[in-house]
């Protein structure tokens, strides 16, 4: 950031004003002890309160409790009814909140949809034209569509970025303007809606409340009145097998259990920052079937006692969070949630609020660092409290569960696997979409059986089984079955089970510089092994040749270091490109095939 | 704490449960390469450097030693080859991007020494492409972010440890970097100056200015660090004086009991003022035709070869004492008067005092505690006979209520102020009652901004409203509080609603702050001038001892009252007996046995009767009843009120001797000048506001033929017919333990070893008492006196012609009168001239521009000063601080006394103020 020209512009004339009138007195007469080399400053320390600043703050944030915890929401009005945060408007907001202009600006400048203006700086262009540069959209041809969106806009009115997974890989390429997103779409259909002023995300239809109430709630209803007890539900919970979905995959009924354990009032947060590369499940079930989601969540806090439960939505997905406001409202409306109270929390544009605790951090509405474990956040998590933490989809199979018979779920299964699987499938497949498909499934069986096959004039040539962070495996090792702990020995994981079919046309090596990037672009900057980790690795494979040692060194470190999951795990498609795909690398050059 | 058993480098290793494995592997002798932990106290571990790594049996990854704490039978390997291998990998990744080691801005650091250690090979990876470019927007401190690892610990520096939250994390991922505010220049920012995140960076990111030249290295280590502490406010801060010839370096917290390593602008960046080339030299002797005595506003600093000529220490200590026995022969005793210091060492100002009143033979001795908390002093006197604070400050952190009224810690008493801030953020309900507002507001539950003047108002209303809802301590009162009745009965008297109207402060917000206090389980109060500067200073002081003493919250840990001092030693100074109404240890003058008491002692015949007080001379002397005055360290021409009044009965004496280190505007009025030492050329004990005795050792050599204090008044005192034969500080030391019975427990040797002892400290193996009126005061019969008070309205109410209210004060970087502190380098960077502070909304009113001037006036006299925009100041207040010689606050004020403690209405006078446009300077 450049200084402060405001400042500059305000004490220059002072200093001529100060030395002219110094010499209509002159003499000067006193001498005072100091040295006297400089003017005394027209202002306490620091940057003058705005008064008309306050007042816009003000009115924004209303007389809402002004809590700290508030300010990514807070920052949220700023920026959409300004179009950006002024610096101005930053101290404005730290007043009001009584804490400090540093305390905002961490906040505002770590996440993507925040736009920091400061004094003497432009405001950025009124309209902004998001263009999706993750893996799926890059091969679907994302890069040749921003340079022709740029091309056709005036950049003083739209701007036109890069972002990164929206979540509707299934439809690629997404560009989001404003906040409408559109899929599969060109760069006419995009000046088309700017000139619509089409910018407001659109709702799809979804199953409504009433519609689900015909054979929903019933669960939540018979905990609520003392037919069934926490307990029971965990015993169900625990026999049905359901793994965490978000990607870490820890036992749901046996997480519950642990917080219900923990002493002290308990909370519930849920994780809907479904930014995984390649992920669009959440948004698939949450956009379709939004009760089962909300029923699951509900009877979830009654088994962990939870006072609260802070939902947390990112910022890509606008369209559900029109959803979820208007149900979460009727839900309250109808009494069901007696036991608890619902926030809608909406992300900002970070990757790393999808882990656990960083997610915590932003609800707490500071940066999204990742805190160290322990302790796990089931024992401190929200200020200190025990808390819940479930991923949305996780929850919505929850009533599902508890609907059917024991065993329904862990009745599902192939290759000696048990249960259901979500699967984002996205790249070169016929039916791209999300595909509920049994656990232990392989590649081969996805594509062929779900997912229509590969498109005509691709072979299959490699896949990510879990989003960007769960590594590359080329077609050759397609009878693995996708399960938790089943690719760990291949140096891979299901994650999010994102599936991206690549074929032959995909180079692996922009592959990997696509994924490398967006974890250098998405690191969280806290641990030095994954901060600059991920900038060193990126230096080093932009090179024309790849020094293999010294990028495995860097990601072993990165593995065996870094905080949190996504410094351990950036480094996996990089070395399955290593392990898998040394033809590739050779043959195109980038190290020769006798370095191990 | 629970003990655990496990394995560390194969070996069975017991520890407690709640230790770090970093430390429990130091424990053990093994060192954990670090970064961004370090021990000192305040400072969380984080664990983001991850240079600390540890294998741990049956983990997947590693684990940050300096977080991880040991689990039974765990088993932890610091030395396996997956921990080392990412150790020395993390260390060669931040390598990368710092400049080389011969280009190093610290090559000592930390990070350097690790690096070495593990032998790392800096160039392994590319740099960074983009290097950040110097900061050297602040005057005290460079920033050089290129070798910046991100560690944070200035971070927490700024926002745990002084809480003054300035520095923050900005962007994200590899473009994450520290910065102030909104990623503002240092210089720009609200930055206080503290140097804590300078102190806490472990690579020279953060560096003093004066250790860089301009291309930012290293200008090279310190030949000798000293021992010290801070010659600034009463916190008292121990410091550690890194100097190399003859020239100080840097200064360095250290681990004090009241500042835990921490330090504020003016202790750690003001300290150059002892080397600044105009201190005085040479003894000087007034010029037969030298001009009339008078502040010469003409006179640059240092050229005074008008009023004075240089002489030899012989003649000039001559001349002093002779004038001084004409005077005495002529007038009597009492004709004398000695001005001490609050800014000398106990031993010099119990000698001085001894001086005045065996040698001069008054009790005229005094010092600025006049102008401080007399009237605090005056109403905890007849209260609980002691006038000393009764926890120290840093108790706050066991209170759940602290009010702080009428002071500005945050300015004043940089250091107390965090120790205040850190509790406030940990759940002690914070209480700010004052007519201004500042920093300390943010962290508080609620801010009182009463009316100017009507503190006693609000209090009363307080006191009424606990008294009425039955929250007061009856059994406390019952057993150790007389005069409860009064009380009840005087606020039977007034209403609440009629003194909320009186002070500005709704009924509710008074009726929750009064239950918030009185309801607590312990509750501090702290005070400074904005309570005992005024003319009913006593009446403010008794309503906070009425509510400590009706709530019972003294005696006990996180309870008590204290009156923040203000000057490194003025707490020292007074218990020393360098006051006209006491000898040392605040045995009283007028009380036979005392006297025959010290009579026997000082082998001197004593004045029975009381001296006069610092203002009161000033009145004697225009009364041709004192002559002749001699003064050590003190400038009354600026700090007393009314100056042209002080000044013209300074020009009137027969006889000044002034005792100084500067030419300061009390010193040209001088016949004599003797040159003295400065605090850091000193050996000595101070006493802080925490009645904490500490040593101070000396850094620097005295400039010229200056001499050291204790040595002048030796020399005088001798020549005035005393024959002294103390050896140094510690001989004087040894008589007060003698004539003290409060620090009886403390020798030389004893506060040499443990450089800070809390008194009272009655025998030698007494660790001192932090908190004092445990069970009892040192009253008579043991219980504390409450006295009612009646509503007195400021001396000089503003009307019509003078509508505004003038208050006056310090500034964060300028100490008392500026004698030092402006002529400190960075201090004076940053506040280099005079100012009043007025409200952006009274600006508008008054048609004051941004950076304009304004005059200011008072009955007493007017002023020109630049006018500052500050909207911590209400509207149709203006605040001037009293340190610009060039525009000096106190022409203006009130010099109206409070009858009981003689202290003057700095705080409170009628003021006009018109705004100066260029046709005015034409």
């Amino acid at each position: 950031m450049k200084a402060d020209n405001t400042k500059e512009a305000m004490t220059a004339p002072t200093k001529t004003k100060g030395a002219m009138e110094a010499k209509a007195r002159s003499p000067r007469i006193f001498q005072h002890p100091g040295f006297g080399k400089k003017r005394a400053n027209s202002k306490p320390k620091g940057r003058m309160l705005d008064e008309a600043a306050l007042e816009q703050v003000r009115e924004l944030i209303g007389d809402d409790g002004k809590t700290f915890d508030m300010t990514i929401e807070y920052l949220h009005r700023i920026q959409d009814k300004y179009g950006c945060i002024t610096s101005v408007h930053m101290h404005a907001l730290a007043n009001l909140l009584r804490v400090s202009q540093a305390q905002i600006n961490e906040t505002a400048s770590f996440y993507a949809h925040f736009d920091i203006v400061k004094e003497g700086q432009t405001k950025p262009a009124s309209l902004t034209v998001r263009v999706c540069d993750s893996l799926t959209c890059q091969i679907m041809g994302a890069q040749n569509l921003k340079r022709a969106i740029k091309q056709g806009v005036d950049e003083t009115a739209v701007r036109v970025v890069s972002a990164p997974c929206m979540g509707r890989c299934d439809k690629a390429p997404v560009v989001e303007v404003g906040h409408n997103h559109l899929v599969a779409t060109t760069a006419e259909n995009v000046f088309e809606n700017i000139r619509k002023k089409a910018i407001s995300p659109r709702v799809g239809p979804y199953q409504s409340f009433e519609e689900y109430e015909k054979d929903g709630y019933k669960i939540l209803k018979s905990a609520l009145n003392g037919e069934l007890s926490a307990q029971t539900i965990i015993d169900s919970m625990s026999d049905s097998g359901l793994r965490g979905l978000g990607g870490a995959g820890f036992p749901v009924g046996r997480k519950w259990s642990f917080v219900r354990a923990e002493k002290g009032s308990r909370l519930m947060a849920v994780n809907i920052d479904e930014g995984e590369p390649g992920t669009i499940k959440d948004h698939y079930y949450l956009s379709r079937h939004p009760h089962q989601f909300l029923e699951g969540m509900l009877i979830a806090a009654f088994v962990v006692e939870a006072t609260d439960i802070y939902i947390y939505l990112r910022d890509e997905y606008p369209d559900i969070r029109k959803i979820l406001l208007k149900e979460i409202h009727k839900v309250q409306d109808v009494g069901l949630s007696p036991h608890t109270r619902m926030h809608l929390r909406r992300g900002a544009g970070a990757y790393i609020c999808g882990e656990e605790s960083a997610m915590l951090e932003s609800i707490e509405g500071k940066r999204g660092w990742p805190r160290q474990r322990p302790p796990f956040v089931a024992q401190k998590g929200l200020w200190g409290r025990a808390t819940l933490v479930n991923n949305a989809e996780s929850l919505y199979w929850v009533p599902k569960i508890l609907q059917q018979n024991k065993g329904w779920f862990s009745s599902h299964g192939a290759n000696g696997r048990k249960g259901l699987r979500s699967f984002s499938v996205s790249g070169r497949v016929n039916l791209p979409g999300v595909h509920l498909a049994p656990a232990g499934i392989t590649i081969r069986q996805l594509i062929d059986t779900y997912a229509g096959g590969m498109q005509k004039g691709h072979i299959f040539k490699a896949y990510l089984p879990g989003g960007a962070s769960g590594g590359i495996l080329p077609a050759t090792m397609d009878e693995i079955p996708l399960d938790f702990d089943t690719l760990n020995k291949y140096g891979c994981f299901i994650g999010s089970a994102a599936v991206v079919v690549l074929s032959h046309i995909d180079s692996i090596v922009d592959v990997v510089k696509n994924l490398m990037a967006f974890f250098k672009d998405e690191s969280c900057g806290q641990c030095t092994p994954c901060r600059v980790g991920t900038d060193k690795i990126m230096d080093l494979i932009n090179k024309k040749e790849w020094d293999l040692k010294t990028l495995e060194e860097i990601s072993t470190v990165m593995q065996d270091a870094s905080i949190c999951g996504l410094g351990q795990a950036a480094p996996n498609p990089l070395l399955c490109a290593i392990k898998y795909f040394k033809q590739d690398l050779v043959t195109k050059k980038f190290c020769s095939s006798k370095v191990n | 704490m629970s003990k655990v058993t496990f394995i560390l480098d194969d070996k069975k290793v017991t520890a407690d449960s709640q230790e770090t494995l970093w430390q429990i592997a130091k424990n053990h002798g093994i060192d954990i390469p670090h970064m961004c932990w370090q021990s000192n106290p305040g400072y969380e571990a984080v664990g983001n450097c991850r240079t600390c790594m540890v294998e741990i049996s049956g983990e997947r990854v590693l684990a940050a030693s300096c977080v991880r704490k040991p689990t039974e039978n765990m088993k932890v390997y610091t030395n396996s080859l997956r921990a080392k291998r990412a150790q020395k990998t993390v260390f060669s990744l931040l390598a990368a991007d710092q400049p080389n080691k011969d280009v190093a801005h610290d090559s000592t650091s930390k990070f350097w020494y690790w690096a070495d250690k593990l032998k790392i090979k800096v160039d392994r990876f590319a740099k960074k492409s983009f290097a950040p470019a110097p900061d050297i927007s602040h005057p005290a401190m460079r920033v050089n972010l290129d070798a910046c690892i991100n560690c944070n610990l200035c971070v927490r520096a700024c926002r745990d440890v002084q809480v003054n939250d300035v520095i923050g994390v900005s962007g994200r991922g590899v473009n994450s970097h520290i910065a102030f505010d909104i990623d503002d220049p240092m210089g720009d920012s609200t930055c206080v100056g503290c140097g804590e995140c300078v102190q806490a960076c472990p690579t020279g990111a953060l560096m003093p200015a004066t250790q860089v030249d301009d291309l930012q290295h290293f200008l090279g280590e310190a030949t000798k660090v000293v021992k010290s502490s801070c010659p600034f406010c009463g916190v008292g801060c121990l410091t550690n004086i890194h100097v190399k010839n003859n020239k100080i370096l840097k200064v360095d917290g250290r681990e004090g009991p009241a500042n835990k390593n921490r330090m504020c602008v003016k202790g750690r960046f003001g300290m150059d003022y002892a080397s600044h080339p105009n201190r005085l030299k040479t003894p000087l002797i007034r010029r037969e035709d030298a001009p009339k005595k008078t502040w010469d506003m003409h006179v640059a600093d240092g050229d005074y070869t008008r009023y004075f000529r240089e002489a030899t220490w012989q003649e000039a200590m001559e001349k002093a004492a002779e004038g001084f026995l004409k005077i005495k022969k002529e007038s009597g005793c009492n004709a004398l008067v000695g001005f001490g210091s609050a800014k000398g060492s106990n031993e010099e100002a119990y000698l001085f005092q001894k001086l005045v009143r065996t040698g001069f033979g008054t009790n005229n001795v005094d010092h600025c505690t006049r102008l401080c908390h007399a009237s605090s002093v005056a109403a905890l006197l007849e209260a609980l006979s002691s006038g000393a604070v009764s926890n120290p400050f840093t108790d706050i952190k066991d209170a759940e209520c602290a009010i702080v009224i009428g002071a500005r810690p945050t300015w004043n008493h940089p250091v107390a102020a965090t120790f205040i801030k850190q509790a406030a953020k940990n759940g002690t309900r914070l209480i700010v009652m004052d007519p201004r507002s500042q920093d300390l507001v943010r962290h508080a539950y609620k801010h009182l901004q009463f009316k100017a003047g009507t503190d006693v108002a609000m209090l009363k209303a307080i006191i009424k409203i606990i008294i009425d809802n039955g929250w007061v301590d009856k059994s406390f009162i019952k057993r150790r509080v007389l005069g409860y009745q009064e009380i009840v009965d005087s606020a039977k008297r007034y209403t609440v609603e009629d003194m909320a109207r009186l002070c500005g402060i709704s009924v509710s917000d008074l009726f929750d702050v009064a239950k918030t206090y009185a309801c607590s389980k312990a509750s501090i109060i702290f005070w400074g001038m904005g309570v005992s500067q005024h003319v009913h200073g006593t009446d403010n002081s008794r309503c906070l001892i009425t509510l400590a003493m009706i709530t019972g919250h003294i005696g006990r840990v996180g309870t008590g009252l204290h009156p923040l001092r203000g000057q490194n030693n003025v707490q020292g100074a007074s218990d020393v007996g360098l006051i006209p109404m006491a000898y040392p240890d605040y045995a009283r003058v007028g009380d036979p046995q005392v006297q025959e008491k010290f009579e026997r002692a000082w082998h001197a015949k004593l004045d029975s009767k009381p001296g006069l007080t610092v203002v009161e001379v000033i009145d004697a002397i225009l009364q041709d009843k004192v002559r002749g005055v001699y003064i050590m360290g003190e400038n009354p021409s600026m700090s007393d009120p009314d100056t042209q009044h002080t000044r013209k009965a300074l020009a009137k004496l027969d006889h000044l001797v002034v005792q100084e280190i500067f030419m300061t505007e009390t010193a040209m009025f001088a016949d004599v000048i003797l040159p003295a030492s400065a605090f850091p050329e000193k050996r000595g004990s101070f006493s802080n506001t925490n009645r904490q005795v500490q040593m101070v050792r000396p850094a620097l050599q005295m400039p010229g033929k200056a001499r050291q204090d204790l040595d002048i008044i030796m020399d005088m005192a001798n020549r005035l017919g005393l024959s002294w034969d103390y050896k140094g500080a510690k001989d004087v030391f040894k008589e007060m333990t003698e004539v003290m019975p409060s620090i009886a427990g403390m020798t030389w040797e004893r506060l040499d070893a443990e450089d800070s002892i809390t008194y009272p400290c009655l025998t030698a193996d007494d660790p001192g008492q932090p908190v004092i009126f445990r069970n009892t005061f040192p009253t008579k019969d043991g219980k504390a006196k409450l006295v009612a008070t009646d509503l007195i309205a400021p001396a000089e109410i503003p009307d019509k012609e003078y509508p505004f209210v003038l208050t006056t004060g310090r500034l964060l970087e300028h100490w008392h009168t500026g004698a030092m502190t402006r002529r400190a380098t960075v201090l004076d960077h940053i506040e280099p001239e005079a100012f009043v502070h007025i409200h952006p909304r009274s600006m508008v009113d008054l048609q004051l521009k941004t950076g304009g001037y304004a005059n200011i006036y008072t009955r007493r006299g007017d002023l020109r000063l630049k006018v500052r925009m500050d909207r911590e100041v209400p509207m149709g207040m203006a605040f001037i601080p009293f340190c610009f010689a060039e525009a000096p606050a106190n022409m203006l004020t009130n010099p109206k006394l409070d009858p009981f403690g003689k202290i003057p209405e700095f705080k409170f006078c009628a003021a006009r103020i018109e705004p100066l446009t260029a046709n005015h300077y034409q």
